[in-house]
């Protein structure tokens, strides 16, 4: 393939489009935009478009990160460039529309941004908008921008140029260039990716394998199924310039099946690379050769961890081994592997073609670039961003997140997943990089920020991280097995107000025992959210123990639906809602709950349209 | 049983000489019919000149595979960290009350199988569950009622 000529030809292509006379509609059409109902509201624009005799090319783009403004369309006609509209449902749409298509008006009231360079009147860009602003994007540059399922978007915004520059050096050097960067693997452990890279390249044995761990487990993290929707080209041209820095003529893309969307784009995406001869014998005219498979997971956390990753690849059950020998020089049928993460290869091209120096020009001291990470729970602004290391958990938490939801009381933030730690907000001002992370107990992991208030309790969020981890335990070695079985009965005990002092003892005796002897990865970190929880919240343990009471007003056994006589309205829908006619009262008279029949289920809780809410919840003495 | 020990036969065909597909053989036999059956899994056994023991060996160790019929309907609910900090386990009991079963069951008419994930992916919008093929986000207790019913009035679409 001569890329110039393919690179001029998508240029146009792309100019064209914007540019074009007529109405171009996008819509942020990823999982989670489809979670959002963006099918309805795609439904709806047809609809009008068809009873107002217009024409418009509806284009699907993948997801920008603004989880909480789905469904997100950004409609673009004649000179006006595209406009990002937010929250949209059905219902408004034939509004919408007719007032920028009749009325010329712009609907600033629902437009975030501009997707392009430059302001339109009073509608600032979208990398304006406050929760874009102190982002650095990256690895994220084309998500939401260009359809990905288009190679030809991805090759005008730069795309394999990153391999056009590297097949034109020796792998030695692209490794060099690698290493310069900084680049440490974005999986988790933060091992640095040149020298896994130089290790297999140097290991004895041929042929050897890339392998691209799309096997996003951890709950709460979406970062790499984002990029493979979104821009599935920069992950496979990353995989490209691995396999050839390490010289590897075949590659795997290992991806969990719960991401039929990511898999899809994936399959398309692959296919097209072999019409552009990227794929296959002799690519851009060179002598390397390489190919692509996709193996589908099957549901087991575990195979996140490197060896159990390479068994389940393999046809076998997903279970860990010992290292050495590790993946480098024995991976894939013996032979040495290199297993990075999607964001890592999603990086590689970037670095290669913009050069190590500007690369490192971003994040901290000691960790170099950017991370994406999912910015979720209990806070304003959800959705997929982009920082570069080294930045506060503060300006993530309040400058991108925009607080807490409801303006409650700010508790802590989790990273990491089910290996992971709670970070207290009295360290607030933390640094977010591999050292600082490790240094108050939590860990990098692959990006899930999971954001708690006042109202989560964390007994239960160490409860319900044990109750993964022991679940996804694969039951190989003893200290993980049985020693996260019993972590668990202990919590399950506090939770339900059954705990004993001395259990906040044995948790902390057995911890360690599980960390230090467990063999791989799982077992290794899952203490980590009972040891970060009882080390910054241990008057929440004590509270449940001593006082059998839940602070947070979260565990079951301990708390007790109640309604305020005064604030009550007597509206009825309460006990109209309840499962087990726990409700009783006369209209517009207060209700009261039956404390012997009811189940705690919190519908009442959820539904009362009071504000300030009538019903309310109580904890502590009696149990 | 004869005919679909033939597909079963055909649809092994292409993986059957590369080393390293049990797998993906399960899961192109599940998503033909739904689940891994007894007999099923001997004919893959006898294909591959494997063991049942050895297929099961493998099969059960992940979540996806499923050795009873499912119900007409799957219902999903998400319990990822996402969704358990916004109420993912109190949509579960919701859902586990109205369809009268707990998770990893199926209801008497076969109309409905209740499941738990781990994460959808979708945390954005939790809390998120799925039927069938649709995700709900943001689903709280109190719409499940009006979700379910669209899947019991029509049957389904």
């Amino acid at each position: 393939m001569n890329l110039n000529k393919r690179q001029t030809f998508a240029s146009e292509k792309w100019k064209k489009l914007q540019t074009k006379k007529g109405i171009i509609i996008y819509v942020g059409a990823a999982s989670c935009g489809r979670a959002a109902g963006c099918d309805a509201v795609t439904e709806a624009i047809r609809k009008y478009l068809k009873e107002n005799n217009l024409k418009a090319d509806i284009l699907e783009v993948g997801c920008i990160g603004l989880c909480c403004f789905e469904p997100i369309v950004y409609i673009q006609k004649d000179e006006i460039p595209p406009i990002c509209y937010a929250n949209l449902s059905p219902k408004i749409i034939p509004k919408l529309l007719e007032d920028i298509f009749k009325k010329g008006d712009l609907r600033r009231d629902l437009a975030l941004g501009v997707i392009g360079e430059k302001a339109h009147g009073s509608i600032p860009i979208i990398y304006e908008h406050p929760m874009m602003k102190s982002q650095v994007r990256i690895v994220l540059r084309n998500c939401g921008i260009i359809d990905p399922n288009d190679i030809d978007h991805y090759i005008a915004k730069d795309g394999y140029a990153g391999i056009n520059k590297a097949l034109r050096m020796k792998p030695e050097e692209v490794i060099e260039i690698v290493k310069k960067s900084g680049i440490k693997g974005r999986g988790g452990a933060g091992f640095p990716t040149a020298l896994k890279w130089e290790l297999c390249r140097n290991a004895k044995g041929e042929p050897k394998y890339i392998v691209c761990n799309a096997d996003e487990g951890d709950p709460g993290a979406f970062m790499n199924r984002s990029l493979l929707e979104g821009d599935p080209h920069a992950v496979l041209e990353g995989m490209l310039i691995a396999a050839y820095a390490i010289g590897a003529p075949h590659g795997y893309i290992y991806i969990r099946e719960e991401y039929p969307l990511a898999i899809e784009r994936l399959k398309i995406a692959i296919q097209q690379m072999h019409d552009y001869s990227l794929l296959g014998e002799k690519i851009m005219d060179t002598n390397f050769s390489f190919d692509i498979e996709i193996k589908e997971g099957a549901g087991a956390f575990v195979c996140g961890e490197e060896t159990a990753l390479l068994a389940s690849l393999m046809g076998q059950r997903g279970m860990p081994r010992t290292r050495p020998p590790f993946p480098a020089t024995s991976g894939v049928w013996g032979k040495p592997t290199v297993i990075n993460n999607v964001e890592t290869l999603g990086t590689i091209a970037t670095i290669i073609r913009e050069g190590w120096k500007w690369y490192s020009g971003f994040g901290a001291k000691t960790a170099k670039g950017t991370k994406t990470f999912s910015l979720v729970g209990k806070i304003k602004r959800t959705g997929l961003i982009e920082v570069p290391l080294g930045t506060k958990i503060k300006d993530i938490v309040y400058d991108v997140g925009g607080g807490i939801l409801n303006d409650k009381k700010f508790k802590a933030v989790q990273t990491g997943g089910p290996s992971g730690g709670c970070i207290p907000a009295s360290k607030i001002d933390l640094r977010i990089d591999y050292e600082s992370l490790t240094s108050v107990g939590a860990i990098m992991g692959s990006g899930g920020l999971i954001v708690m208030d006042e109202e989560t309790c964390m007994v239960d969020i160490a409860h319900y991280f044990l109750t993964f981890t022991q679940e996804e335990s694969c039951g190989k070695c003893t200290p993980c097995r049985i020693g996260t079985k019993r972590m668990l009965e202990m919590l399950e005990k506090i939770k339900k107000g059954d705990g004993e002092e001395s259990d906040l003892e044995l948790l902390e005796d057995l911890a360690p025992t599980i960390k230090n002897a467990s063999l791989c990865g799982l077992g290794q970190t899952a203490p980590n959210p009972v040891l970060t929880t009882l080390r910054y919240f241990k008057n929440e343990y004590e509270a449940h123990i001593k006082n059998k009471r839940c602070p947070a007003l979260v565990c079951k056994d301990l708390i007790a639906f109640n309604i305020d006589a005064k604030k009550c309205i007597g509206c009825g829908l309460c006990k109209k809602n309840c499962p087990v006619e726990a409700i009783s009262g006369a209209t517009k008279k207060a209700h009261v709950i039956d404390l012997d029949k009811c189940i705690k289920c919190s519908i009442c809780y959820q539904i009362c349209p009071v504000e300030g809410k009538a019903v309310f919840k109580t904890s502590g003495g009696s149990k | 049983m004869k005919s679909e020990k033939f597909s079963i036969k055909k649809s092994i065909k292409p993986f059957k000489d590369k080393k390293g597909t049990l797998i993906t053989i399960l899961q192109h036999v599940q998503k033909e019919y739904g689940y891994l059956s007894k007999e099923t899994i001997s004919t893959i056994a006898d294909e591959l000149s494997k063991s049942e023991n050895e297929i099961y060996g493998v099969a059960t160790f992940y979540s996806q595979f499923k050795f009873n019929k499912p119900g007409k309907h799957q219902v999903k609910v998400c319990l990822g960290t996402a969704c358990h900090v916004r109420g993912g386990h109190e949509l579960m009991e919701t859902v586990e009350r109205q369809l009268v079963i707990k998770h990893g069951e199926k209801t008497k008419d076969s109309q409905f199988s209740l499941e738990r994930v781990a994460c959808m992916g979708c945390c954005a919008l939790a809390p998120v569950m799925v039927v069938d093929k649709e995700i709900y986000g943001k689903t709280t207790s109190t719409k499940v009622k009006q979700i379910l019913n669209k899947y019991k009035n029509n049957g389904g679409r």
